[in-house]
């Protein structure tokens, strides 16, 4: 062959791959590497949405969650990124400062089906800014062998009895701190502070409004500085992050935590864990009249308000979030479908964890749905800890959080 | 460079139209343009474009996104009380690690500088420290002061000193200690790098001629060392308290700013205000106060640098 057919003929095959991809949609989508479904998860279920649709092609970039709301608000709204996940707390923000769009109605047999919870998360004034997709909340986990040694049968129903089983645990010498909670300067500490004022009937904002300086919310850091006093809940939970309280745990240094779906896994894990076969999971402990609250830790797929192919990526989001591919993978996320948790290869995958999350995801509470979150929340974080710590009494803390909430909503 | 080469290029340079000889001066100039315009966009820009955000409103969750404020930004920082706060510690971490660094490192440097046995190697070991990306060494140090697994608590309970673990960053004043600690550790090896290089240059018939006066130790080192040492200290306290303001990644790693904002000093203030609650005007606003702290310190340095050489 000359070597003029042979330039002709790579010259043609160039220009061949130029045309095909040319005629392709090219999507891309950003998401996590960890928690919540796995890099192969996404992966193949990419794979299956582009062979149904070829002439759709999907490129994936996976970060750490640190970096993803950064990643989101430097490319996304310049046209970087068609599909981004989101997280709850992103919503109100992400809706006001124009980084993502609203998604297409749902059908009402699909918005029936999907934990109300979950939905409510990607909601702000009255529209949809994503699709549920990772489904995730705490739980209390326990120590079996420890609460039996202590003479209890099963897991605490209540807060109260919570607190009664801790004592005995304490006086008995099973265990020195027996609640072990996730209490540093970080999210997590507002992730906690959602569930409890949540099960002592509070919130911490209405309406978008905060709402912290109330009866309720001081009941509910009250209850947490006491049980700091008290030596109930280990001390050093003002420094522990939801990793560290695993690692108290897994010593069997702790009988009670609440934590994420992933804590389960971990704690069962031979190669790092001291109490595999001991650990149960349960529903968080009521409070009065209200049965359980758990904080809501689900994350939705959104479009990028710079996406120039929204109709695709909402495709793509509608496929990744659907019954199919998330009944196919259910050991790392839960579905956020209803419907799905009689679903024989949802149940297997992790039968303690399914039978808990189906009831417990009705008790869902989202963190404050404001554009101000994330100031919001950072503000509070250290209201709460200069409570825990005694350097402000829960009243000062909480009437300072308020005062500075309300500047917070007004900038 | 030789000159022929330089006329070869200059022949070069001006291409083929002839206009004339360029002069050493325009040559200079175009061999400096690729230079100059990739600073001028990879630094001066963004320097400007973040000034520019210091004076309209860059808080992207505002309705008034946009709108020029004037000096609006400046006013609400400075007026802030949190402001002031993180003012304050800042200057706490600054202050006391920059002491604790650069006495150490005076101390490493004086006995480096001896000759015995196995200095060589300990010089290497010495540098260690520094070596260390500054991530590696607060992901180390967060390790080290863990509360149920840290080597510090696990020695000091060896050692008989305390009786139960310690969550040594879970108070606040003590976080920030803990901080400088880590801090410390890492940098007063580079000031002992410094003054140990100064160390070299002084005349050894000096001490010489002290010891025949009957001058001892201490007194060898008031009048002979430390006046040797000053431009160099001047040096060091003057790049590493700029390095100390700005500290950032020790506290990211080690404490994010906790507990109860303990540790939460104005760079990783600056980092909340902008990436985590999207105010860029918030953001850049601190950073340029923050340059013009440095600036203003810089200044006082070298003025005093300057009466010293006049007094000397």
């Amino acid at each position: 062959m000359t070597r003029k057919a042979i330039a002709a003929l790579t010259l043609m095959a160039l220009m061949g791959v130029g045309l095909w991809a040319a005629d392709k949609v090219v999507l891309n989508a950003l998401f996590m590497k960890q928690a919540g479904f796995s890099e192969e998860d996404i992966t193949a279920g990419t794979r299956d949405f582009m062979d149904r649709n070829p002439d759709i092609q999907v490129n994936l970039t996976f970060v750490a969650y640190e970096d993803l709301e950064q990643k989101i608000l430097t490319a996304a709204a310049a046209g970087g990124y068609d599909v981004v996940l989101s997280d709850g707390p992103f919503t109100a923000k992400f809706a006001v400062g124009g980084i993502v769009k609203e998604i297409p109605p749902l059908a009402a047999a699909d918005k029936a089906d999907i934990f109300p919870g979950a939905l409510d998360a990607c909601e702000y004034l009255g529209k949809y800014w994503g699709m549920p997709w990772i489904n995730d909340v705490r739980y209390l986990y326990f120590n079996k062998k420890m609460l039996a040694q202590a003479g209890f049968k099963r897991a605490p129903a209540t807060l109260d009895e919570m607190i009664a089983q801790a004592k005995v645990l304490k006086a008995k010498k099973i265990v020195e701190y027996p609640i072990v909670l996730p209490w540093n300067q970080a999210e997590t500490l507002s992730c906690d502070f959602t569930t409890i004022t949540a099960l002592f009937g509070g919130a911490m904002a209405k309406d978008g409004k905060p709402t912290l300086d109330t009866e309720a919310n001081r009941k509910a850091l009250e209850w947490m500085v006491r049980a700091i006093k008290d030596g109930l809940v280990n001390p050093k939970s003002i420094v522990y992050g939801e990793d560290d309280i695993n690692g108290v745990f897994e010593g069997g240094n702790a009988a009670f935590m609440f934590n994420w779906t992933y804590a389960y896994g971990v704690a069962n894990d031979p190669s790092q864990s001291k109490v595999v076969g001991d650990v149960g999971i349960a529903m968080i402990p009521g409070n009065g009249r209200v049965k359980s609250a758990t904080v809501n830790g689900g994350q939705p797929l959104c479009i990028a308000s710079g996406s120039k192919h929204p109709n695709e990526a909402w495709a793509y989001i509608l496929y990744m979030t659907g019954k199919d591919f998330q009944k196919a993978h259910p050991a790392n996320s839960l579905p956020i479908w209803r419907s799905l948790y009689t679903d024989p290869n949802v149940v297997k995958s992790n039968p303690d964890v399914v039978a808990v999350a189906k009831t417990q995801y009705d008790y869902i509470v989202n963190r404050p749905k404001v554009p101000y979150y994330s100031a919001f929340s950072s503000m509070l974080q250290v209201k709460i800890q200069q409570a825990l710590l005694g350097r402000k009494s829960v009243d000062q803390a909480l009437k300072e959080a308020q005062s500075e909430a309300e500047s917070l909503a007004q900038q | 460079m030789r000159s022929e080469q330089r006329e070869s290029l200059g022949r070069r340079a001006r291409g083929r139209g002839g206009e004339g000889d360029l002069s050493e001066q325009g040559f200079a100039f175009l061999l400096l343009t690729p230079a100059a315009l990739l600073i001028f966009i990879v630094v001066l820009l963004p320097l400007l474009i973040t000034f520019g955000y210091t004076l309209i409103n860059m808080n992207l969750l505002s309705a008034t996104k946009g709108r020029f404020t004037g000096l609006a930004n400046y006013a609400s920082v400075l007026g802030a009380s949190w402001f002031w706060s993180s003012l304050g510690r800042t200057l706490y971490f600054t202050f006391v690690s920059l002491v604790l660094e650069t006495g150490l490192g005076l101390l490493f440097a004086l006995l480096l500088a001896g000759s015995f046995p196995g200095v060589g190697v300990l010089r290497s070991l010495v540098i260690l420290p520094w070596a260390i990306p500054t991530l590696v060494s607060g992901a180390l140090w967060k390790w080290i002061l863990h509360p149920d697994y840290g080597a510090l608590n696990a020695l000091l309970s060896w050692l008989g000193l305390i009786k139960e673990y310690h969550a040594w960053l879970g108070q606040p004043w003590l976080a920030m200690n803990m901080v400088i600690l880590a801090d410390v550790w890492k940098m007063a090896p580079y000031s002992a790098i410094f003054f140990l290089a100064a160390l070299q240059f002084i005349n050894k018939a000096l001490y010489e001629a002290a010891r025949i006066d009957g001058a001892g130790v201490f007194r060898r080192f008031r009048y002979v060392t430390f006046p040797h040492l000053v431009p160099t200290l001047l040096v060091v306290v003057v790049m590493r308290s700029m390095d100390k303001f700005k500290a950032f990644d020790l506290f990211y790693v080690m404490t994010k700013g906790g507990p109860a904002n303990g540790t939460k000093v104005l760079t990783y203030d600056a980092y909340l205000r902008g990436f985590d609650n999207l105010n860029y005007s918030a953001a850049a606003t601190i950073s340029y106060v923050i340059a013009f702290l440095v600036l203003a310190l810089t200044v006082i340095y070298l003025r005093l640098g300057k009466q010293e050489d006049v007094n000397d």
